[in-house]
């Protein structure tokens, strides 16, 4: 039988995979039939009956099954009145008529319908310009109104559905298209209708209302203004917005982003940035992003922001120009004995790499790293990482999934998404963890690990799939006959509960599994094919490209293995402290905001670069106002390895400078060469030193291809208002196991012993506070309070009760949390919430505070 | 004659599963189950035509073979939630001949292979379906359910269900849909729920009074249901009767009887129970077209209507004397329908509530000239657009009062009302 079917509609000729649906069919062929609820990512409903079209088959003999001919040799089509054509499905020979007066008159008669209730008040509704109902019904709707305007039903206007979406009952139309969203595609049903008929109405089942990661998609694949989103709503009209594609900073998905911008008086005719919205790549996050990434961007446009270079004159920092500022600290680094950097991976790839090319080539120093460590394993990755090529939408049946010390949903909530939605088109999910997650409801086999256990239970799961077990009754037996099994095997690693050198033994566990020979595909490792591979969630949007870069004491641009390794971080900070550094470059770290350093100490000289002034920033020598990623260009490289483009999208504030320019301008001044005149050359220089990228420029990572299901574009109504990409889809680079064979790795000898004392596992949380998140408003009602999740058993042994402050410190940093005492983890562990996040150690101390 | 489906009209106590095993009962289930395969019982289900006596008069036999043969989960969902406009004749047989219910049920598991079967009673029914619980609890302790049904190797469970008063609910897929806990809107088919119904596996759903009459078909075979009724709709019926005639009530008679003969004959009607004459009937309570005089020597069959363009539906017949102001009726039947649309398609939402306002300002004396021909267009829009059958429902009182009492329609637009004596208008619905 095949696959594929061909049909008719409107005399052209069109073939389609089966088990299409009419709508989707006749797009393939640029007809356009207009729907309502039908949205091409979730399953047909049939409710609006927008899509009314002609639709007839073949007619077949009874007794021979042969189709029937007319007198010209032509099939008998036999039409069944009008149809839905997003619930039909396709089917051999069908002709679908879209054009007929018949056609033309059920769309008038449903638009008809449609305005009944809903108000023409689109001269104030922020759908205005982009509504599919607008458009609509300057196509099929009546010049004038057969209905009485009284009898219109008056309805709520300004209803919250939460603090995030607002929804005006007049304007919806009742195609469910947002309940279904929330229940079928992310699995949380907390919006929903309520009563029947025309008192049908959308109403939030949650308490904080419409309580989910995903709720602006909603306003997005509205066909109404019915939905919007509380920064936007009456804030812009869509017509007055110039839309810029760049990429969600905020998490290793890198979703592809559109930021909406408009040139106001009320910002003093600057440029501001009234919305982001999803722009489509199935590759990366197809047509949602997640509600931090929606509406976290305020911090760009805050007032705290940095504007001018400011030097340090005695306890005061003050304000200078950029050339005195640039030659002082190019001065002083010049002169100090020993230099060190540690830099942000929030940083764009152009920025780390001038960053490293300062340091490493400048300066002279391989005292250079990340200054966040939390997950290692970059160099792992470059071997076995996911292959090129990969995308999360072609991973099903017959393939796994396997996800390790990682909380998805808060971590990386699109990842969440495509994981739990390969799951659902038949992929085995493995979860392991020490506690229960959001994942598991998705997963095959969630198996949990007492804490403290990753690296054993880990080992134990890649020894059982060593050895050709029979599936037994034990889970990670089971799993792991499962994982060999597979196809294709991904594999995401985080660093719950586990120290930055623990996770680098993650790595090697989980790349020794994708390099396990014995598995269904004939011999061959599951490393090196497409949509095989690891993916490490990443703390940060640019970890991978920070790695890439070369941001490591022992690593060079492009993984290149230096001779003589630099300082790391925790030495780094250390010797900064004790004075056997003289000069550190802080690129956007806050090491004393993030409690790991406590003053200055001994350190001659301190340089920020940054955006905020922050508790470092305030003890900095100089500090240089760098620009926020709206306000420039570069380029991110997500935990998939695809580098992506951002683009300008708001004038810089004040004097503020793009970072890797700052950096090369110091470069020019201790000797190197002249900068830049552009983000794209100074990509080229990084394409000429990290071999991955050598196929790369800034032409090459703005390439699109068409894309489906087709969105944004003339017909907003089939796929939302989500933006078609117009400026790159990336380029994913290669990793080593696509070319050659890879060994198997060295492992440490792993020795798990229980902890003396309690132990502090941080959790990610989507909403953590942070120098970002503090500074949207928006999202300061869903900021998770930092709090201490305890074992009843432990709360009575350290004295403790639900709701007391406590001053906890872990690895020495001492952090204010409220105790949560609920039994929910095990005895001997701690889950440490909403705190900036910190590795996870033994607690040292632990004091109530007097709150009184 | 006595009776086929309204036994306990003749067998004081019926509903008692001692006195209904003593006259005959369960022997048509346990005959089945001794002498028949599965396939044989939907053959005969077929071949005695048992057309649904819910309204749409769809062969049983016919249903019960679109399931698939074989292994998996089935079920049986008896449709128990009778919400359509002076219908009252399934409740008759929930609370006083429920083991013919549970027989025909049962019979109709055995032969799709089903091993449960749930009732969806309409929320209403509280003392009808306590006293089926009660014949459901009899028959688990007769060992008629459970498991190994009569010694033999079938089991099945029964179960039951309460809506929650919602008219949409009798339409098949919505009624799955409340099952399953869900809001009660009807599912886009296909699939039909032979392919995937309760819980997406292959369901059959039937209405009370067609599973009652299936234990008889089996004790006296398929020739004795044939001999009985019409050549296309074979077997009794049960007809409610209402309105204005002396003795309202369910009858069961055999198909084929005609309209004048229930409304007006000794045994059964009586007449009209005031001075008035006739005026009109509702042979299918508010879903399907009003007939007048003319249609009254039509036979009540699935066909006997067609020739004056309506149905026999679930045979609730409303008599309504000269008395009636019919544009009032077929508001009321309107403002039912709007109160009752479920929502979830365009056309019968939208169109259910813009007919409704249409009416009010008509029986306000706020009519315009463009009224009725404004309202015939609405409901021409609602037809052949919608999502299930109830937006179709709603045209008809609509469509069918406005074809055969058009001059009093044009009274209410000019303002007169001397068009027999108007019914007080209902005070104007506020908006909900």
């Amino acid at each position: 039988m095949s696959d594929s079917v061909k049909l008719t509609v409107d005399g052209v000729e069109v073939t389609v995979p089966k088990g299409t649906v009419v709508v989707d069919a006749a797009k393939r062929v640029d007809v356009d039939i207009p729907v309502f609820c039908y949205h091409p990512k979730m399953d047909p409903v049939g409710m609006c009956r927008m899509c009314l079209v002609e639709i007839g088959t073949p007619v077949r003999d009874r007794e021979t099954g042969e189709i029937v001919t007319d007198d010209n040799g032509e099939p008998q089509i036999n039409f069944r009145g009008l149809q839905t054509g997003c619930t039909v499905e396709v089917s051999d020979g069908m002709v679908v008529r879209t054009a007929t007066e018949v056609v033309t008159d059920a769309r008038d008669d449903i638009i008809e319908f449609l305005l009944t209730s809903h108000p023409l008040d689109c001269p104030v509704c922020d759908k205005g310009g982009e509504c599919p109902l607008q458009n609509l019904t300057m196509r099929h709707g009546r010049g004038t109104s057969r209905f009485v305007f009284s009898d219109k039903l008056k309805l709520a206007k300004n209803v919250p559905l939460g603090d995030l979406i607002y929804l005006d009952r007049e304007r919806c139309i009742q195609c469910a298209r947002c309940t279904r969203f929330q229940a079928e595609v992310v699995d949380d049903p907390v919006i929903a209708f309520h009563n029947r008929g025309r008192r049908l109405e959308i109403v939030t089942l949650s308490d904080p209302g419409f309580d989910s990661h995903w709720s602006g998609n909603t306003t997005d694949i509205c066909p109404v203004g019915a939905l919007t989103t509380a920064d936007f709503r009456f804030g812009a009209r869509p017509w007055e917005l110039t839309p810029v594609a760049s990429i969600c900073p905020h998490c290793p998905v890198g979703c592809n982003t559109t930021m909406s911008i408009r040139q106001e008086a009320r910002s003093g005719g600057r440029k501001v940035i009234k919305r982001i919205m999803p722009r489509q790549n199935e590759a990366v996050n197809e047509i949602w992003i997640c509600d931090k990434g929606r509406f976290v961007h305020h911090y760009a446009d805050a007032p705290e922001r940095l504007t001018r270079p400011l030097v340090r004159e005695g306890d005061e920092l003050v304000e200078t120009s950029w050339d005195e500022a640039l030659d002082l600290v190019a001065g002083r680094l010049q002169m100090a004995d020993s230099v060190a950097g540690l830099a942000s991976d929030r940083l764009s790839n152009e920025d780390l790499f001038a960053f490293q090319t300062l340091l490493r080539q400048g300066l002279n120093s391989n005292d250079l790293d990340l200054a966040d460590q939390r997950l290692a394993g970059g160099d792992v990755v470059a071997d076995v990482g996911l292959a090129s090529g990969s995308n999360l939408l072609e991973v099903g049946a017959g393939d796994a999934i396997l996800v390790v010390a990682s909380d998805l949903h808060q971590e990386a909530p699109v990842w969440w998404l495509r994981v739990k939605q390969a799951a659902e088109r038949g992929a085995t999910l493995v979860v392991l963890n020490a506690r229960p997650t959001r994942l598991d409801k998705a997963a095959t086999h969630a198996v949990h690990y007492r804490p403290g256990q990753t690296l054993g239970t880990v080992h134990s799961l890649l020894n059982a799939a060593r050895v050709d077990t029979e599936p037994g009754r034990d889970a990670l037996r089971a799993a792991a006959a499962a994982l060999v099994e597979a196809d294709n095997l991904v594999a995401f690693y985080g660093a719950e509960g586990l120290s930055y050198g623990e996770t680098e033994t993650l790595a090697r566990l989980l790349a020794n599994l994708l390099l396990l020979q014995d598995g269904a595909n004939e011999g061959a490792a599951h490393a090196g094919r497409r949509n095989s591979g690891l993916i490490p969630v990443w703390p940060r949007g640019n970890t991978q490209g920070a790695w890439d870069m070369g941001i490591r004491p022992d690593l060079g641009p492009g993984y290149a293995r230096l001779d003589q390794p630099g300082r790391a971080a925790d030495a780094i900070l250390a010797d900064a402290h004790a004075g056997e550094i003289d000069a550190l470059y802080l690129l956007g770290a806050d090491p004393v905001g993030n409690g790991r350093l406590a003053d200055r100490g001994r350190l001659d000289f301190l340089v920020v670069q940054e955006l905020f002034l922050t508790e470092t920033a305030a003890l900095a020598d100089v500090v240089l106002p760098a620009q926020s990623w709206a306000e420039r260009e570069g380029t991110y490289t997500n935990g998939e390895r695809r580098v992506q483009r951002f683009y300008p999208a708001i004038q810089p504030l004040g004097e503020s400078r793009p970072d890797w320019q700052i950096l090369a301008q110091i470069g020019e001044r201790v000797g190197l060469d002249k900068p830049p005149f552009a983000a794209s050359l100074m990509f080229r220089q990084i394409a000429n030193a990290v071999p991955q990228y050598a196929a790369m420029d800034y032409r090459s990572l703005g390439r699109v291809e068409p894309q489906w299901p087709v969105v944004g574009g003339e017909d907003l109504y089939y796929g939302g208002t989500a933006y078609d990409n117009r400026s790159g889809l990336g380029q994913q680079w290669s990793v080593t196991a696509e070319q050659e064979a890879v060994d198997r790795f060295d492992l440490p000898p792993i020795d798990e012993q229980p902890a003396d004392g309690l132990v502090a596992v941080p959790v990610a949380a989507l909403y953590t506070p942070g120098t970002l998140l503090d500074k949207s408003e928006l999202l300061q009602a869903r900021a998770v309070a930092p709090a201490l999740l305890l074992n009843s058993e432990d709360a009575q042994r350290l004295a403790v009760a639900d709701g007391d402050v406590l001053a906890v410190t872990v690895g020495g940093v001492r952090q204010q949390v409220e105790a949560h005492v609920n039994g929910q983890t095990a005895p001997g562990v701690a889950l440490l919430q909403g705190v900036s996040r910190s590795a996870s150690g033994l607690v040292t101390a632990i004091d109530k505070v007097d709150n009184s | 004659m006595a009776h086929i489906l309204l036994r306990h009209r003749d067998v004081e106590n019926i509903h008692r599963y001692d006195i209904y095993a003593a006259n005959g009962g369960y022997e048509g289930l346990k005959k089945a189950l001794r002498e028949h395969e599965p396939a044989q019982i939907i053959e005969m289900v077929r071949k005695a035509n048992i057309r649904g006596r819910g309204g749409a008069g769809f062969p049983a036999g016919v249903k019960w073979g679109f399931i698939p043969k074989g292994e998996g989960r089935k079920y049986v969902v008896v449709n128990a939630d009778e919400s359509e406009a002076g219908t009252f004749k399934d409740r008759e047989l929930i609370e006083y001949n429920p083991h013919q219910v549970i027989e025909g049920a049962l019979i109709c598991a055995y032969a799709i292979g089903a091993e449960a079967a749930y009732i969806y009673f309409r929320g209403e029914f509280m003392v009808a379906g306590q006293r089926f619980e009660q014949a459901i609890r009899e028959g688990y302790a007769n060992n008629a359910i459970g498991e190994n049904i009569f010694g033999s190797d079938f089991s099945c469970h029964f179960l039951t269900h309460y809506g929650a008063g919602a008219y949409i609910c009798g339409e098949e897929t919505a009624l799955l849909e409340s099952l399953e806990g869900k809001l009660g809107q009807p599912r886009v088919r296909p699939p039909f729920p032979a392919q995937a119904g309760l819980y997406a596996k292959p369901t059959v759903v039937n209405n009370v009074e067609t599973l009652a009459n299936v234990p008889p078909v089996i004790t006296r075979g398929p020739d004795w249901y044939l001999s009985i009724g019409t050549d296309r709709s074979p077997g009794p019926k049960i007809v409610c009767l209402s309105g204005h005639v002396k003795r309202p009530g369910n009858y069961e008679v055999p198909m084929g009887t005609s309209y004048r003969e229930l409304i007006f004959g000794k045994e059964y009607g009586g007449g009209m129970s005031g001075d008035q004459p006739f005026k009109a009937l509702l042979p299918s309570g508010g879903s399907a077209p009003v007939v007048t005089d003319e249609a009254l020597d039509a036979p009540i069959s699935f066909e006997g209507l067609e020739p004056y363009n309506s149905l026999l539906g679930s045979a609730s017949l409303i008599v309504m004397d000269a008395s009636v102001d019919m544009v009032w009726a077929a508001s009321k039947l309107t403002h039912f329908f709007r109160h009752e649309s479920c929502g979830k398609c365009t056309p019968c939402r939208e169109g259910t509530y813009w007919m409704d306002r249409i009416y009010e300002r008509l029986l306000d004396g706020r009519g315009r000239q463009a009224d009725v021909a404004l309202l015939e267009s609405v409901a021409g829009q609602m037809q052949g657009e919608g999502l299930c059958a109830l937006g179709e429902f709603a045209t008809s009182p609509v469509l069918s009062t406005i074809r055969l009492f058009p001059e009093e329609y044009r009274a209410k637009v000019n303002g007169a009302a001397e068009q027999g004596q108007q019914q007080p208008a209902e005070a104007a619905v506020a908006a909900d």
